[in-house]
């Protein structure tokens, strides 16, 4: 089945999501659609899969014109979509979730369970899945969620299947799982779209690759491109993808973690006897799959984590038993893993997060009156100075695009007096534009002589910014090792062989 | 991804808590209406018209009109100006009442407004109501002192009673996790029983085998605005004071900022320093604070001896007026109004024209659906969706 978009085009209002789009997908084929976040990716598969009407433009398939007006149409003609958050009920079975909405019955309407769980299992088995159709969904890893989510769109019998941002929630063996499953799905005939802006993703799979800037689709790149000309026919302008940094110049030591143990709600030891020391000028990187302690770590740091045994000293002074308030004010600057959850508050303004963390004194407050011009005032300099895009600092923070919202954390926390920089995945989810600019932030502070903790699950973001990278598994600190440290030698140290 | 379905909740939640200001207005306008309809359906004149309406569409019509007006009529006399009175004290004396009854439910509803602002649900205005009642009548009826001295120690001591309580609940939820919902209705049930058990034991009257306090001193009695014959009392100016300190609390000092950072992203709130169970506890005394002063207008105001019937359904209408005036101060001041008003004019309206007051309890409720089912409204008004203020 071949599905063609011709001249789509969607407004909102004054703005042009969509502008006249061209798109095919044949079977049998890859189809990458890489862009920035905000550039019209998810507008035109929505337009697709029928929940937006597109104002101008048509859908065909196999040459045939089409009207979508709901996902239920999509489905039927064979269009299958694996959304960027499943939508999967967590509390269901597996093959309780893949036949809901079209569930198979017996006499009396009674749900045909068995008949549900041997088309899963069918499925499952077929492409080499792994998925036990009797699991309870909610307590599978992402990566198998996500594949119930494909066994969904297949069961289905879609022979087009659009992937939108998949990789965002998979760790890189997850990603890895994924594109042999991509390539597997191409092989055995369908046609798949796979919207993403990771550049090394695309190079892996893409057969055919179309670039969407700002609405516009501005041209079609061969898989065999660097990695270099995607990016800058992603943003519209040369992009340097590699961190630039002088050699870190490391002081004495200015943070110091020892014997350090977390246990989680469940009693569970989640952080296993870590000790590790940044000297001042340097980013120790922790690299690692996620879910092996690093959150854990970091909120230890913090704070959040309440049961912790050991010590961590900054500056000579011990920080575990302090509340998170003294942490911040002892000079601790923290950029949360999920900015939209812990970092912001999206109903509030710019300039209301700007003081999220010092709104109760000067010079955000005397006594307990809030210095709003002074506010005012500060929000437009940080606006400026860390070039957040935005209407005015009254602009609602949760309506800014990833990468503002970023900056906003980091203008945040980087105004106070530091002696610690701790940032969770800093870049997650953002465009390469704001990579760039959150990487130089990074830099900078190191530079500034502080101790910079960084958590990445990418290990390119852990090689080129990291001065050393510390890879953890399962809650312990597998080595300690040079930023030079060959991926091959990293991958194994991530899966537990110690260095 | 449940973290993504929660947010999401939360997020229906805070639309309902506030949002479009145009939606409360129809909400009010389509329950007068409804109100209307069952004015005319308990009318007598109008079911003895209905079978004739074919052919006598005059009488049906204008028996329908006699009943839906002179109901709203006398509703208007009652509670806003009286135009048939003899003398002019007559004429305005409706409007005080409806600002009489205002009072306690606006400081109420003020009470719940600063709570679901902050994401916490306080269904515990009763309690709080009866505890400031409690607090301020206790001083009020057994302790004698000047009227300089007396009114304003029984004032703060509802105040202290009705932060005691809220205060309570939040310590409940910093230390043990409770729910909040579960916890104030449960404290309503035991302010309720401990105020029958107090009235029926240390603080009941003499010379009486009713559930009924001892009179308040006059010397701590809020003074008439305008006399005797009048409920209106200096409490309105107090509860006028309370909009104007709740709009500058949440807006234009720290302490409210960090209420509503707790009430819109309270993970975020933990994790820039904000002390949550510290903020909980700040919130629902605050809360309460001004339910108890809620109290005191009635036990030193309206009422002057306690009764088991202190706090009438004020806690509870005040979860409606808080919603309706989207938790905004000058929008519960507005709806608390609106509140008095139906309250005053009820009687009127039951008295002149047989329609049952419970027609204004329908009022109410419909309100409250209205204003629940936002796409209800929308959909009658066609006024199309929600426009999202998103990036896509």
């Amino acid at each position: 089945m071949k599905l063609e978009l011709r001249g789509i085009t969607k407004r909102f209002g004054a703005l042009v999501a969509n502008d006249n789009v061209n798109l095919v997908a044949e079977p049998g084929q890859i189809h990458c659609l890489l862009g920035e976040n905000g550039a019209g990716k998810s507008t035109l598969m929505n337009v697709l899969y029928g929940l937006y009407q597109a104002d101008g433009g048509e859908i065909l398939i196999d040459g045939k014109a089409v009207k979508f007006s709901g996902p239920g149409d999509a489905m039927a003609a064979g269009i299958g979509m694996v959304h960027q958050h499943f939508m999967l009920i967590p509390v269901f079975s597996v093959a309780e979730n893949v036949i809901l909405g079209h569930e198979p019955t017996k006499a009396l309407g009674f749900i045909d369970i068995a008949e549900a769980r041997r088309r899963v299992k069918e499925i499952s088995d077929r492409f080499g899945f792994d998925v036990d159709p009797d699991a309870i969904l909610g307590e599978l890893p992402v990566g198998v969620q996500q594949r119930v989510e494909i066994i969904k769109a297949l069961i289905s019998d879609a022979q087009v299947l659009v992937f939108d941002e998949p990789t965002a929630v998979l760790t890189p063996q997850e990603t890895d799982e994924l594109m042999a499953i991509m390539k597997q799905l191409r092989d055995a005939g369908k046609a798949i779209v796979f919207i993403t802006h990771k550049l090394r993703e695309v190079k892996e799979v893409a057969d055919k690759i179309t670039v969407i800037r700002l609405g516009k689709v501005v041209g079609e790149a061969k898989p065999t491109s660097t990695q270099e000309e995607l990016a800058s026919m992603m943003v519209g302008r040369a992009v340097d993808l590699d961190v630039n940094k002088a050699p870190a110049k490391p002081a004495g030591v200015k943070f110091g973690v020892k014997n350090l143990t977390v246990f989680n709600h469940l009693g569970q030891k989640v952080v296993d006897d870590i000790s590790f020391d940044i000297a001042a000028g340097e980013i120790l990187v922790f690299a690692g799959v996620q879910g092996n302690g690093q959150t854990e770590l970091t909120e230890a740091i913090l704070g959040l984590q309440t049961k912790v045994r050991g010590s961590i000293e900054l500056d000579g002074h011990e920080l575990v038993g302090q509340s998170v308030k003294h942490r911040l004010d002892y000079g601790l600057g923290f950029v949360p893993e999920d900015r939209t959850l812990d970092g912001l508050v999206a109903d509030f303004s710019i300039a209301e997060n700007l003081m999220l963390d010092r709104s109760d004194r000067k010079p955000f407050a005397k006594g307990i009156l809030l210095q709003l011009g002074y506010l005012a005032k500060f929000a437009a300099e940080k606006v400026k100075q860390f070039d957040i895009r935005t209407q005015g600092i009254n602009q609602r923070a949760g309506s800014l695009s990833g990468g503002n919202q970023q900056k906003v954390v980091l203008a945040r926390e980087l105004a106070r007096e530091l002696r610690l920089l701790v940032a969770s995945q800093p870049t997650r989810g953002l465009d390469v534009g704001s990579i760039e600019f959150v990487h130089e932030q990074i830099v900078a502070t190191r530079d500034k002589g502080l101790p910079v903790m960084i958590v990445a699950t990418e290990l390119d973001e852990a090689t080129q910014l990291g001065d050393r990278i510390a890879v953890m598994y399962r809650g312990k600190i597998v080595g300690i090792v040079p930023a030079d440290t060959d991926r091959a030698k990293l991958g194994q140290m991530m899966a537990g062989v110690a260095a | 991804m449940s973290t993504v379905t929660e947010t999401k909740n939360k997020m229906n939640w805070q639309q309902l808590v506030r949002g479009n200001a145009l939606i409360p207005v129809l909400a009010v306008l389509t329950s007068l209406i409804v109100g209307g309809i069952l004015i005319a359906l308990s009318s007598q004149d109008v079911l003895d018209a209905a079978p004739n309406i074919f052919s006598d569409p005059a009488t049906f019509f204008s028996s329908l009109g006699n009943s839906i007006f002179g109901a709203y009529d006398a509703l208007f006399r009652g509670s806003v100006f009286n135009y048939q009175a003899d003398d002019v004290f007559k004429m305005f004396k409706p409007i005080t009442e409806t600002l009489a009854f205002a009072t306690p439910i606006t400081l109420t509803g003020l009470a719940l407004a600063i709570s679901f602002r902050s994401g916490l649900f306080n269904i515990g205005g009763t309690s709080q109501i009866i505890f400031g009642a409690i607090f301020a009548g206790w001083v009020g009826i057994y302790v004698d002192l000047p009227f300089y001295i007396h009114l304003p120690l029984a004032i703060i001591a509802g105040v202290i009673g009705g932060a005691l309580v809220g205060g309570l609940v939040g310590l409940l939820k910093a230390t043990t996790g409770a729910n909040e919902v579960i916890v104030t209705i449960m404290f309503n049930y035991i302010a309720g029983l401990l105020l029958t058990f107090f009235l029926k034991t240390f603080m009941k009257a003499p010379n009486t085998v009713n559930p009924i306090s001892p009179a308040v001193h006059d010397s701590a009695k809020y003074p008439l605005l305008f006399g005797v014959n009048t409920r209106l009392t200096v409490g309105f100016f107090l509860m006028i004071a309370a909009v104007v300190f709740v709009w500058w609390l949440m807006n234009r000092s720290s302490v409210g900022f960090k209420f509503r950072a707790l009430g819109h992203n309270p993970r975020a709130a933990r994790v820039a320093g904000i002390n949550m169970g510290l903020t909980y506890v700040a919130v629902m005394a605050v809360s309460g604070a001004l339910a108890g002063l809620a109290g005191t207008t009635q036990i030193l105001g309206t009422e002057q001896h306690l009764t088991v019937g202190v706090s009438a359904s004020f806690g509870i209408d005040a979860i409606t007026v808080a919603l309706l005036g989207r938790s905004n101060p000058w929008g519960v001041l507005a709806a608390g109004i609106l509140f008095g008003g139906l309250r005053a004019g009820a009687a009127t309206m039951q008295a002149e024209q047989g329609v049952p007051v419970d027609i204004v309890l329908v009022v109410q409720s419909m309100i409250v659906l209205f204003i629940a089912a936002p796409p209800l409204v929308r959909a009658m008004f066609r006024l199309g969706k929600e426009a999202k203020n998103e990036a896509f």
